[in-house]
């Protein structure tokens, strides 16, 4: 198993999108929550949020953006997974589904991890993948949060997870499981020395992402609309035999009910997050201010 | 002799209606006990049932899933399937045992964390994750005993401990056979099959690593002795905390991270992953 792991890197060399993959700037979108259609570039240039205010999903390397230009530098980014439980099924063969979306997202997993500055302000940071296998928690997710917490510990630097996760990932079992105490333990050390960790919430988080390191988070954002919950809607409907309210588990919802600290929209997490940064990293007041248009 | 018991064999005998549950194992091992309740928020939990007692001369806090044995005890329990409360009861008295220095005996048994708009509304999630975190760095000795069903995040949130054990024909799971069918194949139906492929018996869970040793039963299942199998675990876990006991806690709480620290299954390759997409500029 190992074997076929190491060769598949070949299929993503940097740069060579194969040219179906490359969307052009004059193609349009349309917008899921109401419709309207407009134009790649143009919905880029607005951080893919429509007019009407939907934020749609940002994938792994687009929120890198959110940093200082070139001061992402990624960790942790050979470690592949493997098959622990050789999960074959009729219907589902995680080798072939791991070789697939590794094909279709660049990545080894659904995550990534690093260091970067914001607003000259040094973190390190994990963002999620949800186009890898709907950015499920399995044992590099768990590993690269791990690390990026313990390098967060030794640097004493803040920590920044920016998450889209449908939970556990069921295809390492009980490994995947296992994944939040390993997370959760890592963060009970950065917190030992002070140091805040910020979870940013975006649509969807549910399950497993929840009920380790993103609920527990010093400071908790989610994107307006995110939908955030333990147990899935559709299980839930299912339980109860009956529709849930519209807004259930929404972002604004979980506000309401005492659940997270703030919903920012995504043309100020930039901002947001640098002030934040700044009142837990310099505690006096002599710094100078974050001008607004940095 | 014993025949050879499938994973959905298992799954049905940790589910058995008289297999023993957390008040049997106390009735059984306790020479003193009292029950504690509510978490002091909002409400007392009863599928969670905590409380301190001594066992075998010892002063212990005892804290796990409680299942019914009929409908009535099943509705007044919820199946066994904690709310935010109950595990808000837990995380309460998961201090009070660290202030007190009592080693904590975590009795795990349900099927899953309760899936409600009630449960929701209240912070399932965080009151899942909190324990965990807490647990992770508690200043006391920490034994977990898996007696039934350990059931994804809702058997976690009481199972974050220096030892996990099993009984022979317990089982330990991401998702709970049937929600696991559901989730990768759409059909609930084909929950043997994921009992199968899923490896959620005790002794795939200590092939693993996870766990670190498996308390046999009775031919036929613990039910059929539930004495002799309750007095086994109690010796088992009464041992363990005799010898964590005698660790200095800094120690403890190193070997703790280190035991979950190390779980994982991935591979370390000579070049990086490339993803694709172009960052955005963010104003
Ligand atoms: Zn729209």
């Amino acid at each position: 198993m190992k074997e076929l792991f190491r060769r598949a890197p070949k299929a993503f060399t940097p740069g060579e999108q194969t040219p179906d993959q490359q969307t052009p700037d004059n193609m349009w979108v349309k917008c899921p929550s109401c419709g309207e259609l407009t134009y790649v570039k143009q919905l880029r240039d607005n951080l893919k949020v429509c007019r009407c205010g939907h934020h749609m999903r940002l994938g792994a390397v687009e929120w890198t953006g959110l940093f200082d230009s070139d001061s992402f530098i990624e960790h942790d980014g050979n470690i592949t997974p493997l098959d622990p439980l050789n999960f074959v099924s009729p219907k589902d063969n995680y080798a072939q589904k791991l070789r697939e979306s590794q094909h279709n997202t660049g990545l080894y997993d659904a995550m990534i991890g690093g260091e970067a500055s914001l607003m000259g302000q040094p973190l390190q940071v994990t963002i999620t993948e949800f186009e890898f296998i709907g950015g499920s928690m399995g044992s590099v997710f768990g590993e690269k949060i791990a690390r990026a917490a313990e390098r967060a510990y030794e640097l004493r630097v803040p920590l920044l997870t920016i998450n889209a996760s449908g939970g556990a990932r069921m295809h390492e079992g009980v490994i995947s499981l296992m994944q939040l105490p390993k997370v959760n333990l890592a963060l009970a050390r950065l917190g030992s020395v002070g140091m805040p960790h910020i979870a940013v919430m975006t649509d969807p988080c549910y399950g497993g992402v929840l009920a380790s390191y993103a609920s527990v988070a010093d400071i908790i954002i989610a994107e307006p609309g995110a939908r955030i919950g333990f147990a899935g809607r559709r299980v839930i409907e299912q339980t109860i035999r009956q529709k849930l309210p519209a807004n259930f588990q929404s972002a604004e919802f979980l506000l309401e009910h005492g659940m997270i600290d703030m919903i920012v929209p995504r043309n100020e997490m930039r901002l947001t997050i640098a002030r934040l940064l700044r009142l837990y990293t310099t505690r006096d007041t002599s710094a100078a201010p974050i001008a607004a248009d940095v | 002799m014993k025949t050879a018991l499938t994973a959905w064999d298992k799954v049905q005998i940790s589910r058995n209606v008289q297999r023993p549950r957390t008040l049997d194992y106390v009735r059984i091992l306790c020479d003193d006990f009292f029950e504690f309740h509510g978490d002091r928020r909002f409400a007392d939990d009863a599928a969670i049932v905590a409380g301190v007692g001594r066992i075998m001369g010892r002063s212990v806090m005892i804290v796990g899933h409680q299942k019914g044995r009929d409908t009535r005890e099943n509705m007044k329990r919820n199946f066994g399937m904690p709310k935010p409360d109950g595990y808000r009861k837990a995380l309460r008295l998961f201090h009070h045992a660290e202030k007190f220095s009592l080693p904590v005996i975590c009795l795990i048994d349900t099927p899953g964390a309760d899936p409600s708009m009630e449960s929701e509304s209240r912070g399932q999630g965080n009151a899942i994750a909190e324990n965990i975190l807490v647990m992770a760095q508690l200043r006391t000795p920490l034994v977990s005993f898996v007696i039934g069903e350990g059931g994804s995040g809702g058997a976690l949130a009481i199972g974050v401990t220096d030892r996990i054990f099993m009984l022979e024909h317990s089982i330990y799971s991401v998702a709970a056979p049937e929600a696991s069918a559901a989730i990768l194949w759409r059909d609930s139906s084909k929950a043997a099959d994921a009992a199968k492929t899923m490896r959620i018996t005790a002794q795939d869970l200590h092939e693993m690593g996870i766990v670190d040793a498996i308390v046999p039963e009775p031919e036929g299942g613990a039910h059929l002795d539930p004495e002799n199998t309750v007095r086994k675990v109690g010796d088992l876990i009464m041992n363990s905390i005799e010898e964590l006991s005698a660790i200095p806690t800094q120690t403890l709480l190193d070997q703790r991270y280190q035991k979950y620290r190390v779980i994982g299954a991935f591979d370390t390759l000579t070049t990086n992953q490339h993803g694709n997409g172009e960052p955005l500029v963010f104003p």
